[in-house]
């Protein structure tokens, strides 16, 4: 049984098709990729999935459950996590506090008002193994809003992460950092996901990025899936090729034109 | 090695509270009956400031309608003086934190189903609604003249010490500054873990990014109506406290502007600092009370105080002490 599937999910912005009529499939362990053109509803595909914005028909079966009535909070509570395209992290909060913050919601602690959150030391070891693994341990006591653009995209991943969810979905963790940055976020997630055995969705423009990482990319267009299969499937699609490129051919994703 | 802690070093909170309780302790020694007397104003309104914050400094909410749990405590401790003819302060204390705990419950449950303007305007319209039940039904509340409630009607510490007889006054305002101050210093550590607890940080992550906050699986609105109900307790506390003290409550302390006034003491102070409340009430009791003696115009003085204060220092007393210090440090 697939971990997560939706069944003819919508979602429309007044004429705008975001979502139309997706059937997708994950299974459990697998690393997907979702990409596709500017605008072709990979984001709100995870916004309904993640309850950011509710489904206008279709169902969201995980791990068996009809999950598509339930809040955000209920669905991370099932184990459904994800980040931020624009960096949503809590700024005033150190990074420390930030990724034990997320500790304590997952361990149902954040209702104990009457003891002191830095005296729980098995929380605070486990945030500091979680910031060693996301190469953030230098910046603990730094407020979120004083890192470096990189190191926000880590820390929003970060913060998922420490919700130790069953899928886990990474909306561009790598959007609007440098090259060299791009490698080590994406080499970090991809080792701390598969180390544990996460379910990964990550929406990524940079098909190289893709193609290294993936298990199977979804393709999307205009709100539709247009096509799946694995990386080298993928590479070999021309339909797919023209609507990420523009140009077909037997090279097309290898050539730099 | 273990990584160091991000949290506050208790031994530095210790170093830098035990010298201030020590020094309220001693100065009814040093002063007189009439500044003793306005220590105690400072200190209750210090605990109402202190409640309010968690709301505006730790949870990013501005309640415009606080005079009303202040007002709901201070009213519980009249009626239940005049009516259930209690004179225990423990009673009165325990009857106004009820009384406070229902209505900011109610009020609560309303109000935070909206956040910035609307969160705002709504405690604001419901403080009014307390207003005018204790403007109007003058058969229960005095209307204007209110409810008084005499000191020597009032015992503390379960009847061991009252006020009755000659040179009760002193007495009385001796006694009463040991009473507040223990209750204060009780409500600052209590609300110093609070805001230190994973309920704390929970409640700075709403502050900060609430829709982040749900995707942590913080339930946002149910934290924000605790915090709205603890607050309005601490509030209410201080209502409590502060009917004694003044002999009588009337629905002035229930009027839009003192929940104002409880706005002005956070600024004042600085509401991103655990401590700025409680130097901003004491400061702006100073305050007010001089300027009312120094002059007929004295909302004039308050108002420019307030204007130099958002222009100047931002970040209030203790938020500009406090990078003040920093620099230093850093030389």
């Amino acid at each position: 049984m697939a971990l997560l599937q939706t069944i003819d999910l919508k979602r429309y912005f007044g004429e705008t098709r975001a979502v139309d009529n997706v059937n997708l499939s994950i299974e459990e362990r697998e690393f997907v990729s979702l990409v596709g053109p500017n605008g072709a509803g990979k984001t709100s595909l995870i916004n309904v999935i993640s309850a950011l914005l509710q489904a206008e028909s279709g169902k969201i079966i995980f791990k068996g459950e009809d999950i598509t009535r339930l809040s955000v909070t209920e669905r991370v509570k099932a184990g459904i996590a994800r980040s931020f395209q624009l960096v949503n992290v809590f700024d005033d909060l150190t990074t420390f506090d930030n990724v034990a913050l997320a500790i304590f919601s997952r361990e149902g602690k954040t209702a104990h008002l009457g003891t002191l959150a830095h005296l729980d030391h098995a929380v605070a070891d486990e945030a500091d193994r979680i910031l060693n693994q996301f190469g953030l341990a230098a910046k603990r006591g730094d407020n979120a809003r004083d890192l470096a653009q990189g190191e926000r995209k880590l820390l929003d991943v970060a913060l998922a992460y420490a919700l130790k969810p069953k899928l886990l979905f990474l909306d561009e963790p790598t959007s609007g950092v440098s090259t060299r940055d791009k490698a080590q976020i994406m080499d970090t997630i991809a080792s701390v996901v598969r180390g544990e055995g996460i379910t990964a969705v990550i929406v990524e423009h940079d098909m190289d990025v893709v193609f290294k990482y993936s298990d199977r990319i979804v393709v999307m267009a205009q709100g539709a899936i247009l096509a799946q299969g694995t990386p080298d499937e993928i590479r070999k699609n021309e339909q797919v090729a023209m609507v990420l490129l523009g140009s077909s051919g037997p090279d097309a994703f290898t050539r730099k034109d | 090695m273990p990584a160091a802690r991000t949290g506050p070093s208790l031994l530095m909170v210790l170093v830098v509270a035990l010298p201030v309780i020590a020094a309220l302790a001693v100065l009814p020694r040093l002063v007189d009956l009439y500044q003793t007397e306005l220590l105690i104003y400072g200190l209750t309104f210090a605990i109402a400031a202190l409640g309010f914050n968690l709301l505006l400094g730790y949870t990013g909410l501005l309640s415009f309608g606080h005079s009303a749990y202040f007002g709901m405590g201070a009213y519980t401790v009249a009626f239940i003086v005049r009516d259930l003819h209690v004179q225990s302060m423990e009673l009165c204390i325990l009857g106004g934190l009820l009384s406070t705990l229902v209505i900011s419950a109610l009020f609560g449950y309303v109000c935070v189903r909206h956040t910035r303007i609307f969160f705002g305007i709504l405690t604001l319209a419901l403080s009014q609604v307390l207003w005018s039940l204790a403007f109007k039904f003058f058969w229960v509340t005095g209307g204007t003249d209110g409810i008084r409630v005499p000191r020597t009607g009032v015992t503390l510490l379960a009847g061991l010490i009252d006020f009755k007889g000659s040179g009760s006054y002193q007495k009385f305002v001796y006694a009463y500054y040991y009473y507040v101050l223990g209750l204060f210093v009780l409500a600052t550590v209590i609300m110093w873990v609070i805001v230190h607890s994973p309920f704390g940080k929970a409640l700075q992550a709403i502050r900060d990014n609430e829709i982040r906050a749900a995707f942590v699986g913080i339930r946002v609105r149910r934290y924000r109506w605790l915090a709205f109900v603890i607050s309005g307790c601490f509030t209410g506390l201080a209502g409590v406290l502060w009917v004694p003290l003044n002999g009588l409550t009337t629905p002035e302390i229930l009027y839009w502007p003192f929940s104002g006034e409880i706005v002005f003491m956070t600024v004042l102070g600085g509401f991103r600092t655990f401590a700025g409340p409680i130097v901003g009430a004491i400061a702006f009791n100073y305050l007010k009370v001089y300027a009312v003696a120094s002059s007929q115009y004295w909302q004039m003085v308050l108002g420019c105080v307030l204007v130099v204060l958002v222009m100047l220092l931002p970040t209030g007393i203790v938020g500009t002490l406090a990078r003040l210090a920093a620099k230093l440090r850093r030389g």
